[in-house]
């Protein structure tokens, strides 16, 4: 499903975020992105959303090269995909359902069936009662379960987590891993970057040392 | 279509909410861009008021033509026959000089004067008047008469309507010139409230984009925006015209009645209010779609 072909970034003023990077993604895989900070995992998640383009070497989704898109189809390219942002980027003056609502008043659903999504959503990520909550008023996990659960509204084939358990309690970065492991199991190819090596013990992970790609020690 | 139609009433919705949300910047911005079009406007209506006056004031236009004193009854009959006979004619009027000089000594005053004089001091006259109405015509058959032989002078009697014309000419320009800067002002009154509602909105703008949304998406809500604004500050200029109308109306009529002129004071007519809103919306849209541009350049 995702392809990446000798892909290099280099961000101004010549930062080598990611050296000639290959690897490839089968759909319905679980894969962890791990690697220390600054290691290029946000950079791997971007260039797959066409949020950032390679510099070269070539990012494939679905046969589709990311990088070559043109600006008019990207929007199309991004309501396939499920992001949890590593800054979660929750709008905070307005309230949970309305925050779930936002992707699907982008792609255009009738309202009654979208709201119907959107408590669906709610549900899945234990929010259902907090549909009326602002983001301040929620705790740290249930922020980032209000960011899952936008990120799934759209029911997107490709969830892109940045993150997702950081600043959490191992309690409740448990409880989000296992939120993450339902959607894995009912089809969604699920990629999660993390600096945390004890989250998902059990999943294939793609190892960053500074923009390289480094094959799994036996560690 | 549905869904066409539900977006765009999602985002008219949502340009109208974000209105109410800043009660006080809408006000100020209102009273801006209404003050802004109500000049114009307002210009737009006294001059229909002057091309009133200018049209009641003359049902008729005509050219008086005077011979030379002196003049022989046969050059005042090849005049007679050449004015009667020219194609831009309508009819011709003559006043024999007998006939005015028994008019001038019946109207009291003058009967003195020109008794003392013992000769008939008045030329044979024509009063002509032209099959078209245009200065143009006008002038260039009162050339072509002067040049008749024993014509002594001609005269249009028109000549304070022709000035008025000629001002109202020079108003038309004036309220298209106030037009085009007051527009251009408009369209940088929103262009600015539209950037500062951008870098306010920034975060959120941002998002939209990285969860799909198109351009036509993130622009539309500010497009409505704009043209609501507009639209708004177009019904508060027509008020504000309107008020104006109310309170120039009676001491216009007056003036205008001591100097003998019917004047029928109007307001601003249905279809250049209408026009106003239109182009006020158009206007308030482009200032939105030229602030966006620059932000979604990037
Ligand atoms: N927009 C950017 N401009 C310049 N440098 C960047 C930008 N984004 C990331 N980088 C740099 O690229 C490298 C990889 O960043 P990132 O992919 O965010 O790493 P990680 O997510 O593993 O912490 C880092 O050195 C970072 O400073
Ligand atoms: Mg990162």
């Amino acid at each position: 499903m995702i392809r990446f072909d000798r892909v290099s970034k280099r961000y101004p003023p010549g930062i080598d975020a990611l050296s000639n990077i290959s690897f490839e993604i089968d759909a319905g895989a679980r894969v962890v992105i791990e690697g220390h900070s600054g290691a290029g995992k946000s950079t791997i998640l971007k260039l797959i959303a066409a949020i950032e383009r390679p510099t070269g070497g070539a990012v494939l989704l679905s046969g589709q090269n990311v990088g070559a898109l043109k600006r008019q189809a990207i929007p199309y390219l991004r309501r396939n995909i499920g992001l949890v942002f590593q800054d979660q980027k929750l709008l905070f003056d307005r309230n949970a359902f309305e925050n779930v609502m936002l992707p699907l008043s982008i792609a255009g659903f009738p309202p009654r069936e979208a709201a119907q999504r959107v408590r669906a959503a709610l549900d899945k990520v234990g929010l259902l009662a907090r549909e009326k909550a602002l983001p301040i008023a929620l705790s740290g996990g249930e922020q980032q379960r209000l960011a899952i659960a936008r990120a799934v509204v759209g029911r997107p084939n490709l969830l892109l987590a940045d993150e997702p358990t950081a600043h959490l309690d191992d309690e409740t970065a448990a409880d989000v891993a296992r939120i993450f492991t339902e959607f894995h199991q009912v089809g969604v190819t699920v990629v999660i970057a993390t600096y945390d090596t004890r989250l998902f013990p059990d999943a294939r992970r793609i190892r960053l040392d500074h923009g390289r790609h480094v094959e799994r020690s036996a560690a | 279509m549905t869904i066409w139609l539900a977006q765009h009433g999602a985002a008219l919705r949502l340009a109208l909410t974000r209105l109410a949300a800043a009660p006080l910047n809408t006000l100020l911005s209102l009273l801006a861009i209404g003050i802004a079009l109500a000049l114009p406007a307002g210009g737009q209506m006294l001059l229909g008021n002057g091309m009133q006056l200018a049209r009641n004031a003359t049902p008729q236009p005509q050219l008086s033509v005077f011979m030379v004193p002196g003049a022989d009854s046969k050059a005042t009959a090849a005049v007679a026959d050449h004015l009667r006979h020219h194609p831009q004619v309508r009819s011709v009027e003559a006043l024999a000089k007998e006939d005015t000089l028994a008019r001038m000594k019946s109207s009291g005053g003058l009967k003195d004067v020109i008794e003392v004089l013992g000769r008939n001091p008045f030329p044979d006259a024509f009063v002509v008047t032209p099959g078209k109405d245009d200065v143009e015509t006008m002038e260039s058959l009162a050339t072509e008469f002067r040049q008749l032989a024993k014509v002594g002078h001609v005269q249009l009697d028109s000549d304070w309507v022709r000035r008025l014309n000629a001002l109202l000419k020079l108003g038309r320009t004036g309220v298209g010139l106030l037009t085009l800067l007051l527009g251009a002002g408009l369209v940088a009154i929103t262009f600015n409230i539209i950037r500062l509602q951008v870098v306010t909105m920034r975060a959120e703008m941002e998002l939209s984009r990285l969860l799909g949304a198109t351009d036509d998406f993130i622009r539309r809500p500010f497009l409505y925006y704009g043209s609501v604004l507009g639209v708004a500050g177009g019904i508060f200029a027509l008020g504000l015209v309107a008020a104006a109308a109310a309170s120039l109306n009676e001491p216009l009529t007056e003036l205008t009645s001591l100097y003998g002129l019917p004047l029928d004071f109007a307001g601003l007519p249905a279809t250049d209010a209408g026009l106003l809103l239109l182009l006020a919306a158009g206007l308030g849209w482009s200032g939105a779609a030229l602030s966006l541009q620059q932000y979604l350049r990037d």
